[in-house]
């Protein structure tokens, strides 16, 4: 560990705890804690949005997985680029326009029942824990290889951080937290890559040319195919990665951070950009690992390639730029599982503490009381669950919080804004068979099972061989919400012109926003 | 100024407005054309891909075609998302005129 990279890991920390300490005076009602007040302009946001959405997985997991297998590891930054698009199109408005703190406020916008809104606060809560443990247990995995100190530390360094920041300062810490990672990263991201095309005199056609010989894949590096042959599973995989964003709840709870549809859509419009470029960039973040680190130095630091990033880093600008990658990477895991934390306690203490348990019947100061417990209670329960985790396998568990969040939210979310048979029933049953198919799926996975030991959990046969199960799961949860409704008599035409006008015109977002 | 009004907005009279019908219509047709036009054009990479070889042959040094492809796609996020932008600020206009006629309508 050097003096340098400890420098700057305390820069990091000591700079969002001055902002945390700025975000807690401005954090005093329950809008303050889960939305900023509603008050973000739509560049922040759109920062904001970048920086929860850019997790270590793209930072550090795309730059290993195109380092190490070419062209199929830039199918993460294609996918999770394009889901915008869905966002943009499908979701940002109408849900700015017909929520408050969750997306079950949202669905409860039409549907007025303790059941629907359990059950999304239930799939909000499962997709939050997945992503936190994956975050959590890379976070751990890294900054123990960082700076040297015990697994166990690290995540509660990492834990105790992120508390702090969701206890005192709420959304509002939150965001700025996100939206400095966001330029720290671009910054590293946009120097190493400048870098990396200067070792090839500034000229794509070498560096391709180059990486035909970089690797001992030869040409085929340049092409898709080295490690995702089975067709049916890469497109599986790659419609849970477009369809699953627009179905995060810590990406959706952004856009309540706003205060209208116009600002939610520069907000979308300023994230595609940032989260794009850096997306393009990770191709230069990836071959310069291949060509300058290589492959046996990338795998003996972390086997999934994980470190590939930092690696380069180091091999390109030496103490000074490894040290600041870095920080930049702790920032990153930082601002992603503050995000995390918040959209959990979100789901916990609005939805089923505050109008669950206690009816809506709760006072403003019981909510904030109720939303700081709720966060430390999320905390500390992906805490524990990340300390028990370290020796599993767990980069699988970020494209399964894509794929559950693509077939339990999404079919509800486009259900509630443009079906009007849609029901009660059918709320229930779309969310649970979303999440129920797309958990069994995987349990039975080749994530879960191989006859190898010590290749994935368990030693054994896979049922199936989707590491990915979205093809199956995402259907089946836009036919079980179908199936819910038409055999429920219920309609409710009435509401659904209500949720229609208000999603499209905006009309009361004054009055679902306070 | 229409906060008093806005405590009981008659929500069936708004959307039984023609105006708010056209709307809708013209809205709804453009998102969810849009929607499958960029999802079509996105699953087909690992479609062709997974099954051909096509664009794995090269197009420009050794730049092989799917690298084309999944620029064109960059720009297609970029372009789509500029397209929904102006779109959608034709369509906050017709939505303040239904917002207006709807509560001349309401005052009378």
């Amino acid at each position: 560990m050097s003096v340098t990279a400890v420098v700057m890991f305390l820069a990091i920390v000591g700079l969002t705890l001055v902002i945390t300490w700025w975000a807690s005076k401005r954090t005093s009602t329950a809008s303050d804690f889960y939305t900023a007040g509603g008050g973000l302009k739509g560049w922040q946001n759109g920062l904001a949005i970048s920086g929860d959405y850019l997790s270590a997985a793209s930072f550090l997991g795309i730059a290993g997985s195109i380092a190490l297998t070419g062209f199929d590891g830039f199918f993460f930054s294609i996918g999770y680029l394009v889901a915008y698009l869905v966002v943009l199109y499908i979701v940002a408005e109408p849900l700015r326009n017909l929520g408050k703190f969750t997306l079950a406020d949202m669905i409860n916008a039409r549907f007025d029942a303790k059941k629907v809104r359990g059950t999304a606060a239930l799939s909000t809560i499962v997709i939050v824990l997945f992503y936190m443990i994956a975050q959590l247990v890379g976070a751990g995995a890294l900054i123990q290889l960082l700076l040297g100190i015990d697994y166990w530390i690290a995540v509660l360094l990492v834990g105790f951080m992120m508390t702090i920041y969701v206890l005192f300062g709420g959304m509002t810490a939150t965001s700025w937290v996100q939206i400095i990672k966001a330029c720290l990263l671009m910054l590293g991201t946009v120097i190493i890559s400048f870098l990396v095309l200067a070792k090839f005199n500034f000229n794509i056609l070498t560096m391709f040319s180059e990486m035909t010989t970089a690797t001992d894949a030869g040409e085929a590096y340049l092409n898709p195919g080295l490690k995702y042959t089975n067709g049916i599973d890469t497109i599986s995989m790659l419609i849970a990665l477009v369809l699953g964003t627009a179905g995060l709840p810590h990406i959706l709870m952004r856009f309540f951070t706003v205060k209208d549809a116009q600002t939610a859509r520069s907000s979308v419009i300023w994230a595609t950009w940032i989260v794009g470029l850096f997306y393009v960039l990770t191709i230069f973040l990836g071959f310069g690992a291949a060509a300058f680190v290589g492959k046996e130095t990338i795998v003996a630091a972390n086997p999934a390639g994980n470190m590939a990033a930092p690696l380069l880093a180091e091999a390109l600008g030496g103490d000074i730029l490894f040290s600041f990658v870095c920080a930049v990477a702790f920032a990153t895991i930082l601002a992603v599982v503050a995000g995390l934390v918040l959209s959990g306690a979100s789901a916990l203490s609005h939805d089923i503490y505050g109008e669950i348990i206690k009816k809506g019947k709760i006072s403003p100061k019981e909510q904030v009381v109720a939303a700081r417990v709720g966060s430390i209670i999320i905390a500390v329960v992906s805490i524990l669950l990340a300390l028990g985790a370290q020796t599993l396998n767990v980069a699988f568990l970020v494209s399964l919080a894509f794929c559950i969040a693509a077939s339990s939210n999404l079919p509800v979310i486009i259900y509630t804004i443009y079906w009007k048979r849609f029901n009660t029933a059918g709320a229930i049953t779309a969310m649970l068979t979303g999440l129920i198919s797309a958990l069994i799926l995987v349990a039975v996975s080749p994530n879960v099972w191989n006859p190898e030991a010590g290749k994935a959990i368990f030693v054994g046969d896979p049922l199936i061989m989707l590491t990915n199960p979205a093809i199956i799961s995402v259907p089946l949860g836009f036919i079980g919400g179908w199936l819910g409704t038409i055999l429920s008599k219920e309609t409710n035409e009435a509401k659904y012109r209500e949720v229609e006008v208000k999603a499209q015109t905006g009309i009361s977002v004054q009055d679902v926003s306070h | 100024m229409a906060n008093n009004q806005k405590q009981n907005i008659d929500y069936d009279k708004i959307a039984e407005m023609a105006s708010f019908k056209a709307l809708t219509k013209k809205k709804n047709s453009f998102l969810w054309t849009m929607t499958v036009i960029f999802l079509a054009a996105y699953m087909l990479l690992p479609v062709l891909t997974s099954y051909t070889q096509i664009l794995h042959q090269k197009a420009v040094g050794d730049i092989t075609w799917v690298w084309f492809y999944a620029a064109g796609l960059f720009i297609m996020t970029w372009g789509l998302a500029h397209l929904y932008v102006s779109k959608a600020n034709s369509y906050d206009k017709d939505a303040k005129a239904i917002i207006d006629e709807y509560e001349r309508g309401a005052s009378k």
